[in-house]
C-alpha cells in the first residue's frame, strides 16, 4: 500500500514537472517566419515614440535620448531591474541580434539566448504589434549611435530571481494574441486602440496589479498607486477623464498640460516628450480611443490628509 | 495722514509676508493654482477653443516671471511635509537644480514675452515653454491623491 502510494506520488511529481518544463519553454520566432522586406524607417521612428522606448533605456544622466545605453534602475515590489542596453553596440548592445531576436524579445519576451525576460520589459503589450512594426522599429535602432557598457544583473529576489518561473508567468498574462481591430469601430479608433494597447503600453502603468505582477484586467487603464514609489498613477477611463475632450487628450499628449492648467509629472513627462513627436493623426487616434474607454472604478486612493 | 498710510501700508506688507513666511506650503500652492489658472487660459487658446487675446498672452508671461522669482524662497527646509503637500523630499537634496528651473522658467517667459506677436507664434512658444512645468514635476512633485 504504501508502495503504491510513493510510487504514485513519484508519478505526480514526474508528471508535475514535465507540465512545469513544457508550460515553461520560452517561445522564439524562427527567422523562417519572416519574409524578406525593405524596412520603412519613418514607421520605424513613429513606432520608436509610440514605443517609448528612451523612457527605461537612455543612458540616464544625459540628455541625448537616442543613447538607448539602459544602466536605469527600476524598482518593484520583486525588487530593482536594471535597464538593458539596446544600443547597436557590437558586443554590449543588440549589435548581433538578427531580425528574428528581435521579433522574439519584442513578443514573445524571450531573449536570444532562450531565456525569459522579467515583464518589466512591457512585452505583454508588444506583443499586440505588428510584425512589420516590430521589424521597422527594429531597422530604426540600428541607426542610432552605439553606445558601450554592459548593464549590471537584475536585483530580484527569491524565487522571482529563477528565470524559468516566468514561463508560468508567461501561462497566466502572456495571451499571445495579437490586436484584433473592432469592425464596428472607425479606422482611427482602432489605430489608437492598436497604439494605446500595443506600443503605447499604456495600460502597463495605467492599472492596478496582483499579487503576481499582473494586470487586474476588470481594472484595465483604471490607474492604480505608482508602483515605482510615491505618488498615485491616474484613473484614465472615462471615470475620471470624462471632462476632458478628445481635443484636450491630444493637446496634454503634445504638451503635457491638462485643461485645468495642470502639468503632468512624474513618469509621465517622459512619456510626452515621446508623444509630442508622433504625428498629429496619431496622437489624435489615441485620443479618440482614449475617451471611449468606458467609465471604470479603480483602487482606492489614500485618504487625503 | 500721508504717514499714517504709510504706516498702515508697511503693516500690511509686513503681516503678508509674515503670513507667507508661515505657511510657506499653503502660499506655494495659492502660487501655484495662480499660474494653473494662466496657464488654463493658455492652453484654450493654444488649442484656439477661445480666441487669441494678446494681452492675456503677457499676463500669462509676466505671471510666469512673477511666479519664478517668488517660487523658490517659498520651499524652506522647514516646509517639506504637512499641508497635503506634493513636493518630494528630491527638491532639498537637489536644491541647486531645483531652483535652476524656476530661474529657467523665468528667462524663457522673459523671451516669449518678446517673442510672441500674435496667434501663430503664440501657438508655437507657448507649448514649448510649458514643457518647462513638466519637467520640473516630473523630478519634483508627487500627487499622491
Amino acid at each position: 500500500m504504501l508502495r503504491k502510494l510513493f510510487t504514485l506520488a513519484v508519478i505526480l511529481a514526474v508528471t508535475g514537472l514535465a507540465v512545469f518544463w513544457l508550460v515553461t519553454i520560452p517561445a522564439t520566432v524562427p527567422a523562417s517566419a519572416l519574409g524578406a522586406r525593405a524596412p520603412d524607417l519613418a514607421n520605424g521612428k513613429e513606432m520608436f515614440f509610440a514605443g517609448g522606448c528612451t523612457s527605461c533605456h537612455a543612458t540616464p544622466g544625459q540628455d541625448d535620448k537616442t543613447q538607448l545605453g539602459g544602466g536605469l534602475g527600476l524598482k518593484s515590489p520583486f525588487g530593482t531591474f536594471y535597464v538593458p542596453n539596446i544600443s547597436p553596440d557590437q558586443n554590449d548592445g543588440i549589435g548581433q541580434w538578427s531580425e528574428a531576436d528581435f521579433v522574439t524579445a519584442m513578443t514573445k519576451g524571450t531573449s536570444p539566448d532562450g531565456r525569459h525576460y522579467f515583464p518589466a520589459f512591457p512585452y505583454t503589450s508588444y506583443q499586440k504589434m505588428r510584425t512589420e512594426d516590430v521589424r521597422d522599429l527594429f531597422a530604426h535602432l540600428k541607426t542610432l549611435p552605439a553606445v558601450q557598457g554592459r548593464v549590471r544583473d537584475h536585483d530580484v529576489h527569491f524565487p522571482f530571481n529563477i528565470r524559468r518561473t516566468l514561463g508560468g508567468w508567461k501561462f497566466l498574462f502572456l495571451d499571445g494574441k495579437p490586436f484584433q481591430p473592432d469592425a464596428s469601430k472607425s479606422a482611427q479608433w482602432n489605430r489608437g486602440a492598436y497604439l494605446v494597447n500595443g506600443p503605447g503600453h499604456c495600460a502597463e502603468c495605467h492599472s492596478p496589479r496582483n499579487i503576481l505582477g499582473g494586470i487586474v484586467e476588470q481594472q484595465r487603464f483604471a490607474g492604480g498607486p505608482n508602483p515605482e514609489g510615491e505618488g498615485w498613477v491616474p484613473n484614465i477611463t472615462q471615470q475620471a477623464l470624462k471632462d476632458y475632450s478628445d481635443k484636450d487628450i491630444a493637446y496634454l499628449l503634445e504638451t503635457g498640460n491638462t485643461p485645468d492648467g495642470d502639468s503632468v509629472g512624474g513618469a509621465m513627462v517622459p512619456v510626452i516628450r515621446n508623444t509630442s513627436q508622433l504625428t498629429a493623426e496619431d496622437r489624435a487616434a489615441i485620443a479618440v480611443y482614449i475617451k471611449s474607454l468606458p467609465p471604470v472604478e479603480g483602487p482606492k486612493k489614500p485618504e487625503k490628509k | 495722514m500721508n504717514r499714517t498710510v504709510l504706516a498702515v501700508a508697511a503693516i500690511a506688507i509686513g503681516v503678508t509676508a509674515v503670513g507667507a513666511q508661515s505657511d510657506p506650503i499653503a502660499a506655494r500652492k495659492e502660487l501655484m493654482k495662480g499660474i494653473g489658472a494662466q496657464t488654463k487660459t493658455g492652453g484654450g487658446m493654444a488649442k484656439g477653443e477661445v480666441p487669441y487675446d494678446q494681452s492675456k498672452a503677457q499676463a500669462i508671461f509676466a505671471s510666469y516671471i512673477d511666479a519664478a522669482s517668488k517660487a523658490p524662497g517659498l520651499f524652506p527646509p522647514t516646509s517639506k511635509s504637512g499641508g497635503d503637500t506634493a513636493a518630494l523630499p528630491a527638491i532639498w537634496e537637489n536644491k541647486a537644480d531645483f531652483e535652476a528651473k524656476f530661474a529657467k522658467l523665468g528667462a524663457d517667459a522673459k523671451e516669449a514675452q518678446a517673442k510672441v506677436k500674435d496667434a501663430d507664434s503664440f501657438k508655437t512658444v507657448f507649448p514649448e515653454l510649458t514643457k518647462d512645468c513638466g519637467s520640473c514635476h516630473q523630478t519634483y512633485r508627487a500627487k499622491k491623491s
